[in-house]
This record gives structure tokens, C-alpha cells and sequence, in this order.
């Protein structure tokens, strides 16, 4: 997928380089140019997000990691188009955003699944909102619940099953109406750290088998190297990016890879961001 | 063994829902008699539990009929409430325009005491059923408005967003998330709205009106007839405990999902 950058052995320091030299490859993806976003509020006018410049190809694994308050859920709602961007333009798949277009699918921090509808059904919500035909998707959501490893689980309640178990659905219900682009906004901040990291493992293999492009916000450093193929940095509010790094860690990628040279020196690269900033929380 | 057998069969009894109620309020008829014995309450102030049972055993077809307009004003009056509130509770929740107009009125239309102006609705339409309906109206409105707009507000806004990235229409995303997640506050206000559409129609009945269950009691009150006041006092109180009880039954059907029910779901799968 992105022939430009295999990181070789003869080129120690590319992960260091600041701003990554993975150049657009051409394919479409998402294309940011010159988005911003300022709210109004009545004590005027708050700027929440300075201008962006950067794309994200096709297939690639993308993740924003930044303070709390530095407008990484503005730029997801705003790529969904759910939220129009103060100036600029967003390219989706080359098609410019402004209404809300459907070629995504969220997962938020909270699985939100609707607790009236079966797991199956809940999995089927984007389906019925898009008035695509049931039957025809049916056998595409179990076999998403098959992938996730919630197979025989279709029936249950939401709440009859764990948290880990409840996002897991919600990927599920992110990845049934086939979208090009899944947002996930902190997807495993309300699991505990154990279930956390066996998510992460299985995201990684997720977005692997369905090659999908994957946008992920966290607050975790280590989690952000694990799963990115790059890493964008951003600073404290008004948000801005501070550093793109690539992760020229090869895949399939287990936990060991915590333990690798290039990954504790990319995270400490990373935090140091946040240190010189003050603020890391 | 046998006497086991006969102990657990008690207990069983005893833990039916019905039952502690029920032995509840025979305890308190006992206490009733005896404290009219013992203190010696004269029968035009309080009336001996027994000569309430005479009353309603004697006069049971008589108090049948009047129950009956009593209870047609409720429901009807039931009935306007929740076909009324649950829409203007949607507009106050779906517009901050719409609630900052009406809300504030409501809440100070609700403090005009409703017994203090049923005379008028006797003035406008007579002594009929309508001035009844109105008051049980009125008086049940404003729960399910309360209780409904607080089930439309407090939906996750996340999920909002969710279902709106996929495309769904505003009216799509009402009937799919807002609609289903308001309905347990929606049951609650019908709840209390159903008891106090009871107590509006007899308010209807008190100001003006030659039938129901209210009238019979405004009547002997007037001939100092108690034992017939609290056997129309008796009735009233069933048929509150009757609506409320069918309104929770429909409540299971419609929500089996809540959190208050989840226990049965359990036990039935």
C-alpha cells in the first residue's frame, strides 16, 4: 500500500524525522487543505482547530494523538461531515465534504448501542438509516460479529454482554454498510487496560483483513504507536500539528513490539512533545 | 415433613406480590375499628369499616352506575393528556425557540389552582361530561410533559451524531433513537398523570355535576351519609389502582428492554 516508505535497516533515524516524508500516493483517501475551525460563543469567537494540511492514504492506519481540548473531535465530526469546517476543504475519497456523506463509519469511546435493539439489530442500525436493502446486509453483519468473535451473541441485549464485548459491536456496526473510512474517537478509553490492549491487537488485525483507512484519536501514546502506520502529534488548543511521524514497525504487530528499540524511542520522541507543552492528560 | 411442606407453602403465599398489601391493608381496617371503638368516634365523624362494607354491598349497582361517568372523564382526560404532552414536549425538546416560549408559561399555568377554576368549565359547557374531561386534563398534562421533555433531552448526543453520519433523516433518527430512549420517562409521567386525572375528574364532578363518583360524595357529605362518602372514597381509589395497573402492563410490553425490567428478561430466557 505505501511503497514509498518501507523503512530498511540502512535508514535508522526515518521514524525521527519530524514532519513524515510519506508522500500522497495519489490513491484517494482523506485530504485536509487548509481546514480550520473557530466556534462562536458569546464571549466571541473561540478558534479551536488552526489550519491543517495533510492527507491520509488509502488503507492507512492514521492517528491523531493530542491533549484533552485541542479539537481532535471537531476534526472527526468534521470529516464525517456532520460539522462544516470554518475555511478550507475536506477530500473524501476525492469528493469534497460538506453534508453528512455516509462513507464512514464511527466508533466512539462509549459503544452507544441503542439497549432496545438486539446486537445484531444494533449492528444493522446504519443499514436502516441508509435505507439499503436489510437482506442483502444480514449476512454480511454476522459475518463482521464473526470477525470480532461475537458470533452466537446476535440475540443478546446490549447489556447482557462486556464493555470490551460492546465496542466490539460498535466496530461491527462502523464496518456493515462497507465505508471506505472508519473514525474512532478514543475507542478503548473506557476499557480497563488488559481488555484494552487485547483491543488494540484485534483492531490491528481488523483493519488488516478489511484494509480499510482508519482515523483514530487517543490520548495514549504507546497505544498510538502500536496501531499507526503514522502518527500525527498535535498541540495544545487552538489544536495545530506539531509532528507527523512515521512507524516503520513491520506487521503484523503483537505486544512484543512494545519492547522494540525503534517503539520505546518513538514514544518518548512523542512525549517529549507534550512535556516541553506542559500538558499532558 | 408434611409440616415443611405446609410452612414453605405459607411463605410462598407471603412473598406473592399481591399478598403484603393486602395483609397491609387489613391491618389498618383492624386498626380503623379499633380505634373507633376504643375512642368512641361518633359514626357522622368517622364511620365503622363495617357499615363501608354494608354500603358498598347494599348499594353496589348504584355506585357501579356513578363510577361509570367518573371513570369515562378520566380516561378521556387521560387520553387528551398524553395525546397532547407528548407532542409539545417534542417541540419543547426539538426546538430551544419553541421552549423558551412555552416552557416558563407552562410551568406558570401550572400553578393556577386547577379546583379554584373548574367553576369556569361549568360556566362554558355545563353540567356535563366536558368540564370533567377538561379538569383531568389539565391536571394530567403536565406530568407527562415534565417527564417526557426530560426523556427527549437527555439522549446522547454522540448517538445523535452517530445515526446522522450514516444519512438518517431528522425524522429517521427521532424514530430510532430520541423516540425509543424517551419512552421509560414517558411511562413515568403517564403513571403519575393517569392518578391525577382520577383526582381532576372528581375535582370536575365537586363544582358541578349530577353524576359520577364525585357528585355521591359531595351528596353525602351534605346529608352526613359517610358510610356512603367512603364507599365512594373506596371505589375511587380501585379504579386509580386499576388504570395505574393497566398503564404499567402496557409499559412491559412496550419498553421490555428498561433497566426495571431486566431481572424478568433474565428469568424468561
Amino acid at each position: 500500500m505505501q511503497p514509498v516508505t518501507k523503512v530498511t535497516a540502512d535508514q535508522p533515524g526515518a521514524h525521527l524525522r519530524l514532519v513524515s516524508d510519506r508522500t500522497d500516493t495519489g490513491k484517494p483517501g482523506i485530504k485536509l487543505k487548509g481546514v480550520s475551525k473557530t466556534y462562536r460563543s458569546r464571549d466571541g469567537d473561540v478558534p479551536s482547530l488552526q489550519p491543517l494540511d495533510f492527507h491520509i492514504n488509502q488503507g492507512e492506519f492514521f492517528v491523531v494523538v493530542g491533549p484533552s481540548g485541542c479539537g481532535k473531535s471537531t476534526l472527526l465530526k468534521m470529516i464525517s461531515g456532520l460539522l462544516p469546517p470554518s475555511t478550507g476543504e475536506i477530500l473524501v475519497e476525492g469528493e469534497q465534504v460538506t453534508k453528512p456523506h455516509g462513507n464512514v463509519g464511527i466508533v466512539f469511546q462509549n459503544a452507544l448501542l441503542l439497549p432496545w435493539r438486539s446486537i445484531l439489530s444494533n449492528v444493522m442500525l446504519p443499514i436502516d438509516m441508509k435505507r439499503l436493502p436489510r437482506a442483502k446486509y444480514l449476512a454480511r453483519a454476522q459475518q463482521l460479529l464473526k470477525l470480532v468473535g461475537l458470533e452466537g451473541f446476535e440475540k443478546k441485549l446490549p447489556w447482557q454482554l462486556s464493555g470490551g464485548m460492546q465496542q466490539r459491536a460498535s466496530i461491527c456496526r462502523a464496518l456493515v454498510h462497507d465505508p471506505k473510512i472508519m473514525l474512532m474517537d478514543e475507542p478503548f478509553g473506557a476499557l480497563d487496560a488488559m481488555t484494552r490492549e487485547r483491543m488494540n491487537v484485534e483492531l490491528s488485525r481488523i483493519q488488516r483483513e478489511t484494509g480499510k483507512t482508519v482515523l483514530l484519536i487517543t490520548h495514549s501514546i504507546p497505544e498510538a504507536v502500536f496501531l499507526a502506520d503514522r502518527v500525527l502529534v498535535m498541540t495544545e488548543r487552538p489544536g495545530a500539528i506539531a509532528a507527523i511521524y512515521d512507524v516503520p514497525l513491520p506487521r503484523p504487530r503483537s505486544l512484543d513490539v512494545m519492547a522494540d528499540p525503534i517503539f520505546t524511542e518513538l514514544v518518548q520522541r512523542i512525549r517529549k512533545h507534550f512535556f516541553t507543552q506542559g500538558a499532558l492528560d | 415433613m408434611a409440616e415443611a411442606k405446609v410452612e414453605s407453602m405459607v411463605t410462598k403465599a407471603l412473598n406473592a406480590a399481591w399478598v403484603r398489601p393486602f395483609l397491609f391493608l387489613i391491618f389498618i381496617v383492624v386498626a380503623w375499628d379499633f380505634a373507633i371503638r376504643i375512642f368512641k368516634i361518633p359514626a357522622y365523624q368517622i364511620p365503622a369499616p363495617a357499615d363501608v362494607v354494608a354500603v358498598l354491598f347494599n348499594d353496589w349497582p348504584e355506585l357501579l352506575r356513578q363510577a361509570w361517568p367518573t371513570t369515562y372523564a378520566t380516561i378521556l382526560g387521560f387520553l387528551l393528556s398524553a395525546a397532547f404532552g407528548i407532542p409539545v414536549a417534542m417541540l419543547i425538546a426539538g426546538s430551544r425557540t419553541i421552549e423558551s416560549y412555552i416552557y416558563p408559561l407552562l410551568v406558570f399555568s401550572q400553578s393556577v389552582p386547577k379546583v379554584a377554576i373548574a367553576p369556569l368549565f361549568v360556566v362554558w359547557f355545563g353540567f356535563g361530561i366536558i368540564p370533567k374531561v377538561i379538569a383531568a386534563f389539565l391536571l394530567g398534562f403536565f406530568p407527562v410533559v415534565v417527564s417526557a421533555v426530560q426523556g427527549f433531552k437527555s439522549v446522547d448526543l454522540d448517538m445523535i451524531d452517530l445515526a446522522r453520519a450514516m444519512q438518517g433523516s431528522r425524522f429517521q433518527v427521532f424514530c430510532a433513537v430520541n423516540l425509543p430512549h424517551a419512552m421509560p420517562a414517558i411511562f413515568s409521567g403517564l403513571k403519575v398523570s393517569v392518578t391525577l386525572a382520577v383526582v381532576g375528574a372528581v375535582v370536575g364532578e365537586f363544582v358541578g355535576s349530577n353524576s359520577g363518583l364525585g357528585y355521591v360524595m359531595q351528596r353525602s357529605i351534605g346529608t352526613f351519609d359517610l358510610p356512603t362518602m367512603f364507599a365512594a372514597l373506596v371505589i375511587l381509589a380501585l379504579l386509580g389502582v386499576i388504570l395505574f395497573w393497566i398503564v404499567d402492563r402496557i409499559e412491559r410490553l412496550v419498553i421490555p428492554w428498561h433497566v426495571s425490567r431486566r431481572e424478568e428478561i433474565v428469568f424468561a430466557s
